[in-house]
């Protein structure tokens, strides 16, 4: 079977614990996590949980069927491609080289980043976006001497519906 | 005034909870206070591991969840292998563990330990209870966890001072609500039409029966619609009991040490029910290929097992119990007579030769030990060779009930269970079956047998080896050797235990009478060839 990435979402309580709980099932049932984010809702004795988790349909029902069996786990949504909005936030320390600012400020505002910090021989890009193009910004970033790179994991939400 | 203690044992005690297994320590003094002030017997068990045994065993024949109790450090972490038991078992267990003060925890502080993470994968819950105030709530739902649903072990982890802290009062609520825990029941209707058409159109059904048809008491239900429908019924080791010999439907244990009729009705089927089983690999080893063959309807409480090991085409999530009614209001309306036959001729006395040999057949014995039991006996197995021979050789009444650990196959179930069982139900026969390595591996609990005068009966199949491992494995056989083996009667009788041992098969029938007509707990060693072997029937 086909092994593609999968955005599930998972409402659960926000109890201490709880995150290593879902977390320890991934690695014991030996499910692979890409991403994971984790925050409290609207509700704040919920928290969604955001794992994108690359497997066939099979590891993917797996994965909904041993998430919802977890008591702190109260809802499970392995969201359908084009359904949801997804965006990660990164962050990009790159060479700041005088030569080279005008080209790299040029790049940052074509793909919708700011400069976050900049000093003399650095500077700290943000980008908040999907996955896709997150990894084409960091390609187009390397060139210019990319130093260091952190990444949350994805976030997602359904979109509204279309009646 | 009351203090955390008092509110734990008052909770149990509205939880119907008569009897608990534990072993005491610095963590849980608070707890065992209360608990002595109480009316709840408190079995004390030599070791953590067999109190949760024991609660398993009391669970299973009591069909109430099973109370143990540990303090922090060692005496969690020796639950452990009984917790795990349980969870693979679904046997509904609440373990407590005590643990250090509250706001000691996490700097390794003596006889600290993290088992609610340690337990974390094999506990169907756990919880850490940092407040007082939150225990009835805690235990509550404890109880519903462990009890519905999927059956399972329920750990609560109690720091000391959580259990000193005094409240005015508490409330104990009737009702419990846990947003992420509903159960299902009913079962999907139309799957459940699906599976009447499918057992309809099928040529050669099977029913397949595991250990969720004994723990939801479905087996009537399998009875009915086998005998109305004339379909052959097969059952897992965890299922053994659930029909008795005189089921004339029934085929057998499945599986690589089960019977030559049910495997081969396995292979053959085009539809296979199965009722509360979770095809593990020791009952189906080749899951695809039956699969593909056959159209599998699963039913099972717990819809994480459907589709696991299986392809299942009709899968329907709920209570055995509430499903199979179901099944039988619109009860298929066909005959499988002639496919029954079939199966039905794939059946063989097993011949057994009782020429004596210089050692006691270990087959012969449990068949004719098993026939000599009650009808409502409680027959415990350990595992090793001793559990395959049990399996595969007892004689199941209406009634029987066969305990083993089928899942975590943990070595040293068999005593601590059987006094679990006999102390649920005092009038049932117990007897508990298992090898030399096993044996040794919970030998302390004679004490507590005595202790508790317990009734029950222990055959010692001693081949001066570990015979499973000696079988998988003779080439090591240095590693398997159990040479410095103690003289297990001398062993009973210094524990002023009734005891006796007979090498030949001709000395059985003398044995088991004298093992029925001794009063209280007596053991029995029996002197096995090492070269036996445990294999089942083969195809």
């Amino acid at each position: 079977m086909a092994e593609k990435k999968h955005t599930i979402t998972v409402l659960v309580e926000n109890h201490a614990g709880v995150l290593s709980k879902v977390s320890g099932l991934f690695s014991r049932r030996g499910f692979n996590i890409d991403s994971l984010a984790v925050g409290q809702t609207e509700n704040p004795l919920l928290s969604r949980i955001t794992i994108v988790a690359t497997g066939d349909e099979y590891t993917t029902q797996q994965i909904e069927k041993q998430l919802n069996k977890m008591i702190p786990v109260i809802k499970v949504k392995v969201l359908k491609s084009g359904s949801y909005v997804s965006r990660m936030l990164t962050l990009f320390k790159v060479s700041f080289a005088p030569s080279r600012r005008a080209e790299l400020l040029q790049l940052a505002d074509m793909m919708g980043a700011k400069i976050a910090d900049a000093g003399e021989d650095c500077a700290v890009i943000e980008l908040c976006d999907t996955y896709e193009k997150t990894m084409a910004f960091e390609d187009l970033l390397k060139p210019y001497g990319l130093r260091e790179v952190a990444r949350t994991g994805s976030v997602a939400i359904e979109k509204a519906k279309l009646n | 005034m009351i203090n955390g203690a008092e509110i734990i044992v008052k909770c149990l005690q509205k939880e119907n909870t008569e009897v608990v297994f534990g072993y005491p320590g610095a963590a849980v003094l608070p707890l065992y206070n209360a608990l002595t002030q109480s009316d709840i017997k408190n079995i004390l068990v030599r070791f953590e591991q067999n109190a949760g045994h024991a609660a398993s065993g009391y669970a299973r024949i009591s069909g109430k969840p099973g109370v143990c109790i540990a303090t922090s450090g060692p005496g969690a972490t020796n639950l452990i292998t009984a917790i795990a038991c349980a969870y693979m078992d679904s046997i509904p267990l609440v373990a407590i563990t005590g643990q250090v003060r509250s706001d000691l925890l996490g700097r390794d502080v003596f006889q600290e330990v993290d088992i609610t993470g340690a337990c974390e994968p094999f506990t169907k819950h756990s919880y850490i209870c940092m407040d007082t105030a939150q225990l009835p709530k805690i235990i509550k739902q404890a109880f519903h966890i462990a009890s519905t649903g999927r059956k399972g072990p329920v750990l609560i982890d109690i720091p000391v001072d959580i259990q000193e802290n005094e409240l005015e009062d508490f409330c104990y609520e009737e009702k419990v609500e846990i947003a992420g825990y509903k159960p299902s029941v009913n079962g999907h209707l139309r799957q459940i039409k699906n599976a009447v058409l499918a057992l309809e159109q099928a040529q050669r059904p099977v029913i397949c029966a595991g250990g969720g048809a004994i723990s939801s008491g479905a087996g009537d239900l399998i009875r009915t619609i086998s005998l109305a429908c004339d379909i052959p019924v097969v059952t897992t080791m965890m299922g053994q009991s659930l029909m008795c010999n005189k089921d004339e439907n029934y085929l057998g244990m499945l599986g690589n040490c089960g019977k030559k009729a049910a495997n081969t009705a396995i292979k053959n089927a085009d539809v296979i029910m199965i009722c509360g089983g979770r095809v593990g690999d020791r009952a189906v080893a080749a899951p695809d290929q039956v699969s593909k063959q056959a159209t599998i309807i699963h039913i099972d409480v717990d819809p994480a097992e459907i589709g696991k090991n299986l392809t299942t085409k009709i899968p329907i999530v709920g209570d055995l119990n509430c499903v199979l009614t179901a099944i039988t209001e619109q009860m298929p309306k066909v005959k499988h007579t002639k496919w029954l036959e079939q199966c039905k001729a794939q059946v063989t006395q097993t011949e057994y030769d009782e020429k004596d040999k210089g050692f006691v057949d270990p087959k012969l014995f449990i068949n004719k030990l098993t026939s000599a039991l009650e009808d409502n006996a409680v027959i415990v197995a350990d595992v090793g060779q001793n559990q395959i021979w049990a399996a595969d050789n007892s004689v199941f009444k209406c009634g029987t009930r066969f305990l083993t650990s089928g899942g975590l196959g943990a070595m040293g179930y068999s005593v601590p269970a059987a006094i679990g069982a006999k102390i649920a139900d005092n009038s049932r026969q117990v007897v508990a079956i298992c090898g030399d390595g096993a044996f040794q591996m919970q030998m302390m609990e004679l004490s507590t047998v005595v202790k508790t005068n317990s009734d029950i009966k222990i055959i010692i199949m001693n081949n001066q080896c570990l015979g499973m491992v000696y079988e998988l494995q003779p080439q090591n056989s240095e590693f398997t050797k159990l040479s410095c083996n103690p003289d297990f009667t001398a062993l009973a009788k210094a524990y002023g235990i009734n005891a006796k041992s007979i090498t030949e098969n001709s000395q059985i029938d003398a044995a088991i009478q004298w093992l029925m007509n001794t009063d209280g707990a007596a053991v029995l060693e029996c002197a096995v060839d090492p070269t036996e072997t445990s294999m089942g029937e083969r195809e």
